[in-house]
């Protein structure tokens, strides 16, 4: 069976001898008696590090989670610094939880949550951080300052929880390259590996914001230019 | 000295314990830098599923007197019972804390904190998210130190620490992966919160690969003192081809353990050293072992259980709803590790250590489900307070940073032939390992491994690694990391060979 692998510059192809296996253990085949300087980033091997996001046939996928087909293209991810062959550098993307401030600020004491309210952000706070959405992100693709899928999913994590306090605080932070800039395309949600939609989430947000009294800045604009007549 | 490479306290390592105790040492006041050989949400920490240990009683009565019974029972008299008693009367504050700062965990119908029963506990203790209850104290740990502003260095690797002339810690030589370039990282005091060794048993443990015991190998290179080496936890239910864990809670929710016939073999929740030998006796006597959580119904397994049959299905081709899960037992979690007081402190000033890494003498010859989760928050809060409070008070600690020039490994490595390939010799000691210093050990075959380790030792410098280049070389980081796993090896092999009796997880046979 032969793969093809986006190394520095080319693609390179392998051959290698293994039924049913993640692409993961393929890779490590390579890379252990093939050639040791592949490079490419692994953790856990069960789905749930977030290490090993990367794209076959330009779909994005975790490397253990998927099984390997001949002919398969891989690639790294997109939107995102290639530091070497699969490795990317997500420092920036990681930033993006920083600037939407994906925690939770004030503590309300008196939330009592019920199993029902567990189910409430149960899917978003088994988000990996795997990188997955914003490589799949035309938005995050053309705006880096968007703050983009995983940050908003982990949003509203926060904001749907009793415990917090002060959500409009939070609802005022994603005003700007936040829920407005979403095309809404769901590109977030077929590639996820957890099953999460951000923008679903989104969606979410967006009422909420209309609740704080917030509207799509560019319906805003063109509305007011509107009345400038 | 470059002023950039200066902090107040350095912690090495970003799971649970190295955050928990980068957020307590900033609480108190102190310069915190934080690095990770890969970014903190990898660390293994985010595999803990089953839950974290309090006695808050939700389910059904439960004591701290019962917490610290159970604990003591199963450390097999390897652990300190003022340690336990600090640990387990302190675990309802710790998820008291974790909850404040937001963990999603799973509530009860009633609104309380939802517990299950682990294997050795005499009541529903451990505290749970679904089953991806590490993911989430990880996730929301990480999103703390965002808000507090913690500074964390990604992909540096740790090579070697650095001390004074009086053999004092004051910092660490680090690898930064991208770029190649060596770093002195300076600080008036250290955290290693490097996690565990599980990994010398290669491709038959549970653990990330990244569990390679490396803080551990690096203090005792820096002459830190190590205790309880011998003691390995072989979890009872790795999937058969992959070792991939299926947690304790499956069993706890009510999974049986069968062979080939169809037969129950043992009390699925006794301890886990019980557990995996009873699992490996059936193996060695031909039969195959299956975890069955069929009669637990779909609904169920979906609402509770939702991450272990999506392992099963996808590693093992089994749906747990209406198939039998193939396992066996294997490494999951090392008791030993760098000795501490009940401050964190190691033998050596400066230096602290928490998490899988150190051992503070809770787990003793067997940690019980539940008690990792509990101990990384309580006793990584523990040394970070430690480590802040030795900058604030230790005169000694003022000193500059005149540290002992010695020659560093990265660059003798030069010189390595490279004719032997390192990573068929890592599968060879997870083997080795798995079948001679594993869940049932003869002293013949301790001396035997010995000779192993000690023929591999001498043949490091025909190893090394074939990439040259700078940027991301993981082949070096993987080389570095097997050096590691030999000299924690090495330990492991003379503390079993010390102790002639079995003791929990250290089980030893007639010959």
């Amino acid at each position: 069976m032969r793969v093809s692998i986006k190394r520095d510059y080319d693609f390179i192809e392998y051959d290698v001898d293994m039924q049913d296996a993640t692409l993961l253990e393929v890779l490590e085949a390579i890379k252990t008696t093939q050639d040791n300087s592949l490079a490419y980033s692994s953790g856990c091997r069960s789905s749930v590090c977030g290490s090993c996001a990367m794209r076959v046939n330009e779909k994005e996928v975790l490397a253990c989670a998927y099984k390997v087909q001949a002919g398969d293209v891989i690639e790294p991810l997109k939107n995102v610094e290639v530091i070497r062959d699969l490795v990317v550098n997500m420092d920036r993307a990681l930033k993006t939880n920083k600037r939407a401030k994906t925690w939770l600020q004030t503590y309300n004491k008196e939330a009592k949550l019920t199993h029902e309210d567990e189910k409430i952000n149960a899917l978003q706070s088994d988000c990996i951080l795997c990188g997955a959405c914003y490589s799949a992100c035309p938005v995050y693709a053309v705006n880096t300052d968007f703050l983009g899928p995983f940050a908003l999913t982990g949003v509203w994590k926060y904001i749907s929880d009793k415990r917090e306090a002060e959500p409009k605080e939070k609802i005022d932070t994603i005003q700007t390259n936040g829920v407005w800039d979403c095309t809404l395309c769901n590109e977030c949600t077929l590639v996820c590996p957890q099953g999460i939609s951000s923008k679903a989430d989104i969606e979410k947000l967006r009422m909420k914001s209309s609740q704080f009294g917030y509207m799509d800045s560019s319906f805003a604009q063109s509305f007011g230019g509107g009345l400038s007549f | 000295m470059d002023e950039k490479m200066k902090t107040d306290v350095l912690i090495i390592g970003a799971g649970g314990a190295g955050l928990t105790a980068a957020l307590a040492a900033k609480n108190a006041g102190v310069n915190v830098r934080v690095i990770t050989k890969e970014y903190p949400t990898r660390s293994q920490t985010c595999m803990a599923q089953g839950g974290m240990n309090a006695a808050l009683g939700n389910i059904s009565p439960d004591s701290i007197e019962e917490h610290i019974q159970n604990t003591l029972k199963s450390a097999h008299g390897q652990a300190n019972e003022e340690a336990v008693r600090y640990m387990c009367s302190e675990a309802p504050n710790a998820v008291a804390w974790l909850d404040e700062i937001g963990v999603c965990f799973s509530r009860t119908p009633e609104g309380k904190i939802a517990q299950r029963r682990l294997g050795g506990a005499s009541a529903p203790r451990a505290c749970y998210a679904q089953d991806y209850t590490g993911l989430k104290i990880l996730h929301t740990l990480y999103e703390r130190c965002l808000q507090k502003d913690i500074e964390m260095l990604n992909e540096r690797y740790l090579v070697d620490l650095l001390c004074k002339k009086d053999g004092s810690v004051c910092g660490a030589l680090i690898l930064n992966i991208r770029s190649g370039e060596i770093e002195h990282l300076f600080a008036k005091s250290v955290i290693l919160a490097t996690g565990g060794y599980s990994r010398v048993y290669d491709k038959y443990s549970t653990n990330s690969t990244a569990s390679t015991g490396d803080g551990i190998a690096t203090a005792k290179r820096a002459g830190v003192k190590l205790l309880g080496m011998e003691f390995v936890q072989f979890h009872p239910t790795g999937l058969k081809n992959s070792s991939i864990l299926i947690s304790e809670s499956a069993r706890g929710e009510g999974g049986y353990l069968l062979n080939s016939k169809g037969e129950r073999f043992t009390n699925e929740l006794a301890p886990r050293d019980e557990v995996s030998r009873a699992i490996h006796e059936q193996i060695l006597a031909g039969e195959e072992v299956f975890l069955d959580i069929r009669h637990l119904g779909e609904q169920f397994i979906d609402e509770n259980l939702p991450q272990e049959r999506k392992l099963a299905l996808l590693y093992e081709n089994v749906d747990p709803v209406k198939d039998l899960i193939p396992i066996k037992a294997v490494a999951h979690y090392t008791m030993g590790g760098i000795e501490v007081d009940n401050k964190s402190q190691t033998s050596v000033s400066g230096l602290f250590a928490c998490g899988e890494c150190a051992n503070h003498k809770v787990h003793g010859a067997n940690r019980l489900g539940g008690n990792s989760l509990l101990e990384i928050i309580v006793f990584g809060r523990e040394a970070g307070k430690s480590a802040a409070n030795f900058n604030l008070c230790d005169d000694k600690c003022q000193n500059d940073f005149d540290f002992k020039k010695e020659t560093n490994f990265l660059e003798s490595l030069k010189e390595y032939k490279n004719e032997i390939d390192f990573y068929e010799k890592r599968t060879f000691v997870g083997e080795l390992f798995y079948k001679k210093v594993g869940i049932i050990r003869k002293e013949s075959e301790l001396l035997n491994a010995q000779e192993e380790l000690q023929l591999l030792q001498n043949q490091l410098p025909q190893m090394g690694v074939k990439d040259g280049s700078k940027v991301y070389n993981t082949n070096l980081v993987e080389f570095i990391e097997f050096r590691n796993m030999l000299d924690v090896c090495e330990v492991v092999v003379a503390s079993a060979l010390a102790r002639k009796e079995s003791c929990g997880a250290h089980f030893v046979a007639e010959e």
